[in-house]
């Protein structure tokens, strides 16, 4: 373990991390194009972005968990051979995640000196604790290194796994949402340990999506949007203000159909939350979806919108609240009574959640429907085919066999097979989460005319997307979430995507254009 | 905040297709089980003309009638994602059972009451699965034990002589040149083929075992499914367990001991997928039958039956090679 290097000044040397002509695809969605980037010895580098900019993507790569497709990663002035987590920590990279990899059984030193152990022929010497002893000297972050993992809480263990990059003395650290679930307080004292890793000359890759703490923190910062880098530079000069318009800047311009007419506002709701709370982290959601509405849930990853779903379909119990579907109280909650009641949810992720991959189109679309194709049991394995068939000529799925393996089917077409599982059965309320993700640019068309079909028909549409684009251009009105609550209401057809983002951000009150240059940085 | 794709990264690279087109490769994976039979029924043929009569055939039939009905059972537990290492010790327990009821009451309250205790132990085995969430694999590696007990109890350790005619026809009686047990087999492995492919009940096994979020969030009661496929293979294993009975005419406490592994075996030679949500009924009767004739050939030829053992352990392993290859994603 070496001892710290003198600081070297910024820019004084060549970068640690230098990232060329970086692409990146899953399935159909391209997530990189071609980004490049470099990281200096000795500064905290921010990367921001909107969800799914490709800002923990560039993280990713860098720490070995995904291989570009295209371009190179050279790290010390090497160039990073073999996309592995393994030959990066070689490299000197340290990834800290969101979600920890530590083990909650061993103690602190254990887990700190993970694969590090010193032992003799395979048996440990029993040093751990001494060696403990003189890095806590250096991090005095005041760990015991007795207790076990599990015991601590997450800021501590976020101490420990920064404890354990240093002890394989990573010169490069990427920290991806470090302060998600740390209160104030821990966030500042992360902030001093990072502020001293970079003095001690490592890089540091912060991923966040806390505008203040980049403010507060980075030395540099990188913009990311739709996969590409928007800019690079100092932090001096910017404001939260020109670090959001730089994540929105002109996005490129996507065709969405017509909404269509929303319903009078006299119509009773179909759907109505009031005060819902569930053990999954919502606290007292109320919301209302009429017929033939497209309602948009709005908030950061973690505000509570897929948990709204999941609430409602009866997946996650409810502590406290009602819902009810035409007036009539949900009296027990399951995703069974859930399906007879006519509400549909398509799941965020369609290979986990949403599609049995070992099982063909058929099959999986008539899953939720099965009561309805079948006398006593047996299946009308007749009109199973017929309606399978209208579905695929409906959304045009690509293999058109009514038995095809859904398994190699491509993302759009997967997705079109979940959202006509759920079309099949003509629900009542259809509620999407991501409907759109990862899907290429004709699907992406094709589900947004039949979300807007749906409502056409008289269907109430609970709308989830983490592209402020999408829901605002689908919906009519939308609900905005923060940390379990609904914080706002919002009318879809009268408001931008950027005045959404500054509520969202809290950047003082919403601005009269996007071009306006509001007030400073609220703290 | 990231972007978090799709989870898998290759299937969908190579997705555009879908309709794949003829491959021996996967011809081999999907039908070998039955190519294997084929030629193995040829070189005995060839070996022994004994082999290849009605007789032989049907003798092999029904000596292997009770290992197929529980492997066709378990085919559902595991398509399932199940695992069900009880059906052994539910043999010996619904054996001894039956056969005390048919010495001390009366042979047809027996005969009725072993598959209905077999059902309800499987059904035990699901509930304390389910309302536990307790792997299957060690709540019924458990639940073995327990059974395994039940039945030396039951006997005190004796063994229970069943002299009567009307318990005998079940196990050795025959309609024209067919043994009643094979018949027997017939109609359940067609019960449970139907059962799988033609009902809502199978839909949902597959789904289950497939994707068992999925299924969730498609209303299906996942518990209810798992219970149903443990009762179903407890019913098999007590059906096995009295024409077993009535073959022998004695009900052992230790009847079936080993035929759970006997059986997994089976239904994974036949190609049934181990990680669920794929396989067939036909598949696993493939795999006792192949089974069988291993066994039936080392008999024909006289060889050492040490070889027998090794040589199904080795087949064994490399089918479950081949399934592994065979899993996607």
């Amino acid at each position: 373990m070496a001892a710290a290097q003198p600081a070297p000044a910024a820019g004084a040397q060549s970068p640690s991390v230098h990232l060329s002509g970086i692409e990146k695809s899953f399935g159909a969605a391209k997530i990189l194009h071609g980004v490049s980037l470099s990281f200096q010895p000795g500064e905290v580098h921010a990367l921001i972005g909107e969800n799914g900019a490709g800002k923990s993507s560039v993280g990713k790569i860098i720490g070995g968990y995904y291989a570009a497709d295209k371009g190179v990663v050279e790290i010390g002035g090497m160039r990073l051979d073999q996309a592995t987590p393994r030959r990066a920590m070689q490299f000197g990279v340290a990834m800290i995640h969101q979600e920890l990899q530590l083990v909650p059984q061993l103690t602190v030193a254990q887990n700190v000196f993970l694969g590090l152990e010193d032992n003799v022929a395979g048996f440990l010497t029993g040093s751990d604790n001494r060696r403990f002893a003189a890095l806590e000297a250096r991090c005095g972050f005041g760990l015991d290194p007795r207790r076990k993992l599990g015991d601590l809480a997450i800021a501590d263990r976020q101490k420990a796994e920064i404890m354990r990059a240093i002890a394989r003395d990573a010169r490069i650290i990427i920290m991806d949402e470090p302060t998600s679930s740390l209160t104030a307080d821990e966030t500042e004292r992360l902030h001093k340990v990072i502020a001293w890793l970079r003095d001690e000359g490592r890089t540091i890759i912060y991923v966040t999506h806390f505008l203040d703490h980049v403010i507060e923190v980075a030395d540099r910062v990188t913009i990311m949007r739709d996969g590409r880098v928007v800019r690079t530079g100092t932090i001096a000069g910017e404001t939260k203000a020109s670090l959001v318009e730089g994540m929105l800047g002109e996005s490129a311009e996507v065709a969405y159909p017509d909404r269509p007419p929303a319903p009078s506002p006299d119509l009773a709701p179909r759907l109505e939350l009031s005060g819902v709370s569930s053990g999954a982290g919502l606290k007292e959601v109320s919301l209302s979806i009429r017929p033939g509405e497209i309602v948009g849930l709005i908030g950061l990853v973690g505000a509570g919108r897929t948990e709204v779903a999941r609430a409602i379909f009866g997946a996650d119990g409810l502590s406290a609240g009602a819902i009810r579907l035409d007036g009539v109280a949900l009296s027990s909650l399951s995703p069974q009574a859930a399906v007879k009641a006519g509400i549909a949810l398509v799941p965020e992720d369609r290979r986990k959640q949403g599609l049995v991959m070992t099982q063909r189109t058929r099959p999986n679309m008539s899953l939720p429907h099965l009561e309805r194709i079948s006398r006593f049991g047996f299946l009308d394995m007749a009109e199973e085919k017929r309606r399978t068939r209208a579905m695929i000529d409906h959304f045009g799925i690509v293999p058109g066999a009514v038995d095809g393996e859904v398994a190699y089917y491509s993302g759009g077409n997967q997705q079109k097979v979940l959202l006509s599982k759920w079309a099949y059965g003509a629900p009542k309320v259809m509620i999407l989460d991501e409907p759109s993700r990862g899907v290429d640019i004709g699907a992406r068309r094709r589900i947004h005319d039949f979300i807007v079909e749906l409502a056409r028909a008289g269907v109430a549409v609970l709308l989830i997307s983490s592209e402020l684009e999408e829901v605002i251009n689908l919906s009519h009105r939308g609900y905005l979430m923060s940390e379990g609550r609904v914080i706002g209401e919002v009318d879809c057809a009268s408001i931008t995507p950027d005045q959404v983002l500054y509520r969202l951000f809290h950047v003082g009150d919403t601005p009269a254009a996007p071009s306006h240059e509001p007030q400073g940085p609220s703290s | 905040m990231s972007v978090n794709p799709i989870s898998s990264h290759s299937s969908a690279d190579k997705a555009a297709t879908g309709n794949r087109h003829f491959s021996a490769g996967a011809f081999l994976r999907d039908y070998g089980v039955l190519i294997i039979i084929v030629l193995l029924m040829f070189a005995l043929t060839l070996l022994s003309p004994s082999f290849l009569s009605l007789r032989n055939l049907l003798n092999i039939l029904n000596q292997s009638a009770p290992l197929a009905l529980m492997a066709s059972a378990l085919t559902l537990v595991i398509i399932a994602g199940g695992f069900d290492l009880s059906t052994g010790a539910i043999f010996g327990v619904a054996s001894v059972s039956a056969a005390w009821l048919a010495v001390t009451v009366d042979p047809y309250l027996g005969m009725v009451a072993g598959p209905l205790i077999g059902l309800v132990l499987g059904v035990v085995n699901g509930l304390v699965i389910t309302a536990f969430n307790v792997h299957s694999f060690l709540a019924t590696l458990a639940s073995s034990l327990v059974y395994r007990g039940i039945a030396v109890l039951i006997t005190g350790g004796a063994l229970i002589p069943v002299r009567m005619e009307e318990f005998a026809w079940l196990g050795r009686g025959r309609v024209g040149p067919v043994n009643i047990a094979v018949l027997v087999l017939f109609v359940f492995v067609i019960v449970m083929m139907v059962l799988l492919n033609r009902t809502t009940f199978g839909r949902r096994v597959i789904a289950v075992g497939g994707n068992e979020e999925a299924a969730i969030l498609s209303g299906v009661r996942t518990y209810l499914v798992k219970i149903a496929t443990f009762g179903l293979s407890g019913f098999a294993a007590g059906l096995a367990g009295i024409i077993a009975v009535s073959r022998i005419s004695m009900g052992q406490p230790q009847a079936g001991a080993g035929m759970e592994l006997e059986a997994i075996a089976a239904v994974i030679l036949g190609g049934t997928s181990i990680y669920g949500g794929a396989g067939a009924v036909w598949r696993s009767i493939a795999g006792v039958l192949l089974l069988a004739l291993i066994g039936n050939g080392f008999n024909i030829l006289n060889v050492n039956p040490f070889f027998k053992d090794l040589t199904t352990g080795l087949i064994i392993v490399v089918a479950v090679a081949l399934s592994a290859g065979k899993k996607r994603r």
